[in-house]
């Protein structure tokens, strides 16, 4: 039948009897009260399916239906401590899971590291020792040549020493999921050089018992030089190669399409993955997933299908067909929900304004009634004691008069899965102690902040993926992208040369600056 | 008659004939000019392209020979004598008109009025061709 009723934005109220309806009606009318304000002034209801849960991971879905619903909740303040709202419970699985074990393969490579310069410093010395603890006597004496030997080699091992320490001797920020080909490189070049002066060693020196003692210091003195070079070339690959900037990166996130561009060196798609990610920690907004989506009441219009009945007889291409006849019909229909979103979102504007205003009102307001007390005003007449208090206890008291306007706003910004209770509680205790004015407490909620603010340090790291569809040790190009995944959104990455730059010489003779009125005569014949 | 130079230019002219009034030791011809490819064009208040850097009349002696002839303010002078006036300086424009062993001078002028009176007429009735209606000119640069 055509005049069936759907269950859509539209037509609910269908060609039924007229009494029914009018008991429907009341009932729509009582219902549309508590429905938030934006459905008032449809002509239609929406009607909720109950499938749905009422609060989802990020407990943001019911602050779309009315910003009235906040009072009637329980809030959570300093006093009630042993009830946890839902979205700390939400807050907290989230982190369990996130959490990874400790993982101990992040101190593999270090330690490997660690263990082989500690081998490429110990075998100068041991060469140096072994001859005079194995055949003291059958040694030549060596003089003054030896001892500035001594000398260099010391200086030139306390050098290799705290370079190495102020190098390498670093916790490790990353781990990659391949290896990292330099640092692999050089620790096999280490590694066979110092087992090939052994080598060497063991032949010439240890089995026939040399007798030649500044030989062998010399031997020594070469095997230290040879480290410092080494040295200097890690440092080279490692640290300074990549420093000149080559490519232009686009980083893109994927949810909201916040972007910003990075110049980097010449480096691996690994390591290229890392230098962005320090970067994103700190240039880019926290990702808020409750700022997504449309306004369900606008998307919800477009879902009015049409029946697409066939009369052909041949039903055996018609799906793409009907679809297409569909999207096509939907699209001539007028469709005026680009007009709502555009006064919901002005709306929505004026809504976070006005709370804005409330909130640094209330907060301008709390902070008056603080004032910090130096040493010379201890002494207080009796008759007006002052109650002292260390900063705690003045956040706390002056938390409340503006706890609600606090509140409010982050709920109309989508913001109160960041900031608890008790982080406000924090940051306002560190305010007062830095005697920062209203503006500056209030900065971290006005704006959202980088992803580093964030951020608690725990030991455990976080965890992303790296997805590309070239092996990831290889050089960045142009027109390469990746993407850095996590659970919920990801990073897209592209990889654009920096343009070669002809810098051309233009030189000014600084006396050719001559300047002449315009001209506008008039003569008369 | 906005045009770049090395186009040709088309436009609607009239053309004036003045006979030169001796004064004193002076040929004079009443009025006055201002424009040239030296001069600015942006402060002309005649033309209509403030780009144009042509000779335009900017003030006439009433009763003089220049408005008996039939010149008015705010014309262009396109040619003296059959010399070309539109890549002119301001003094070369100035010499051409004051040469002491010309007595007449032969104007081709534009204006504005002239490029509507022959739409108008050109949409009314077939085309009148006498002494004095303005002409098509083209000239080439």
């Amino acid at each position: 039948m055509d005049n069936e009723s759907q269950y859509s934005g539209y037509s609910y109220k269908s060609s039924h009897s007229r009494s029914s309806r009018k008991h429907r009606d009341r009932r729509d009318r009582h219902r549309s009260k508590s429905r938030d304000s934006s459905s008032r002034g449809d002509k239609s209801v929406t009607i909720q399916t109950p499938g749905e849960p009422l609060l989802d991971a990020e407990s943001t879905r019911g602050d779309d239906r009315d910003d009235n619903w906040g009072e009637t909740t329980t809030v959570v303040t300093g006093t009630s401590e042993h009830s946890i709202s839902n979205e700390d419970l939400t807050r907290v699985t989230k982190e369990l899971e996130e959490s990874t074990p400790l993982e101990c393969k992040r101190f593999v490579g270090p330690a490997l590291g660690g263990c082989l310069s500690f081998f490429a410093l110990v075998t100068p010395l041991a060469f140096l020792i072994l001859p005079q603890v194995l055949w003291r006597d059958a040694l030549e004496p060596c003089g003054t040549p030896c001892e500035g030997l001594y000398v260099s080699l010391a200086f030139k091992l306390l050098v290799l020493l705290i370079s190495s320490w102020a190098l390498f001797l670093r916790p490790p920020r990353a781990t990659l999921p391949r290896f990292f080909v330099f640092r692999c490189l050089l620790m096999v070049l280490v590694f066979l050089f110092v087992a090939s002066y052994w080598l060497f060693y063991g032949v010439r020196v240890l089995e026939p018992r040399e007798r030649d003692y500044r030989g062998i210091v010399e031997y020594a003195a070469s095997l230290v030089d040879a480290l410092l070079f080494i040295q200097y070339l890690a440092l080279v690959l490692l640290e300074v190669r990549h420093l000149q900037p080559a490519f232009c990166l686009k980083v893109v996130r994927s949810t909201d399409g916040a972007s910003k561009f990075y110049n980097v060196g010449h480096l691996s798609i690994q390591r290229a993955a890392v230098w962005v990610l320090d970067r994103y920690y700190n240039d880019f907004s926290v990702y808020n997933p409750a700022l997504l989506n449309l306004p369900k009441s606008i998307l919800s219009k477009k879902m009015t299908g049409f029946k697409v009945y066939s009369l052909d007889e041949n039903t055996t291409n018609n799906s793409t067909g009907q679809s297409r006849a569909m999207i096509a019909a939907a699209a001539r229909r007028r469709d005026n929900s680009h007009n709502e979103f555009y006064y919901e979102e002005a709306e929505m504007d004026r809504r976070v304004r006005k709370r804005k205003a409330r909130l640094v009102v209330a907060v301008e307001e709390a902070f008056t009634h603080i004032k910090r007390l130096h040493e010379d005003e201890v002494a207080s007449s009796p008759k007006h004691p002052k109650e002292v208090m260390d900063p705690r206890e003045a956040a706390q008291a002056i938390f409340a008069p503006m706890a609600r306007a606090m509140q409010k706003y982050l709920r109309t910004t989508r913001q109160q899965a960041f900031h608890s209770m008790e982080s406000i509680l924090t940051h306002l205790q560190f305010c007062i102690t830095h005697n920062m004015t209203p503006k500056a407490f209030l900065e971290r909620y006005l704006s959202p902040g980088p992803t580093m603010q964030y951020q608690q340090p725990n030991g455990r790291g976080r965890q992303w993926t790296l997805v590309s569809e070239e092996p990831v040790t290889s050089a960045l190009r142009q027109g390469l992208v990746f993407s850095l995944r996590r659970l919920d959104f990801s990073l897209v990455v592209t990889v654009t040369p920096l343009p070669f730059l002809r810098l051309g010489e233009e030189f000014i003779d600084p006396k050719s600056h001559k300047f002449v009125m315009r001209l506008q005569s008039e003569t008369s014949v | 008659m906005t045009s770049m130079p090395g186009q040709p230019v088309t436009a609607v002219v009239q053309r004036i004939e003045i006979q030169k009034l001796r004064q004193a030791d002076n040929l004079i011809l009443g009025f006055s000019i201002g424009g040239g490819i030296d001069q600015d064009p942006g402060q002309n208040p005649f033309s209509k392209d403030k780009t144009d850097k042509g000779i335009y009349v900017t003030r006439i002696t009433p009763e003089g020979p220049a408005h008996e002839a039939g010149l008015r303010m705010g014309d262009k002078i396109l040619q003296v004598n059959g010399w070309d006036m539109t890549m002119m300086t301001h003094d070369q424009a100035r010499k051409r008109l004051t040469k002491k062993n010309e007595d007449v001078v032969r104007l081709l002028v534009t204006r504005k009025s002239l490029e509507e009176a022959v739409k108008q007429s050109m949409g009314s009735g077939p085309r009148q061709e006498h002494c004095g209606t303005p002409s098509n000119h083209k000239l080439m640069h």
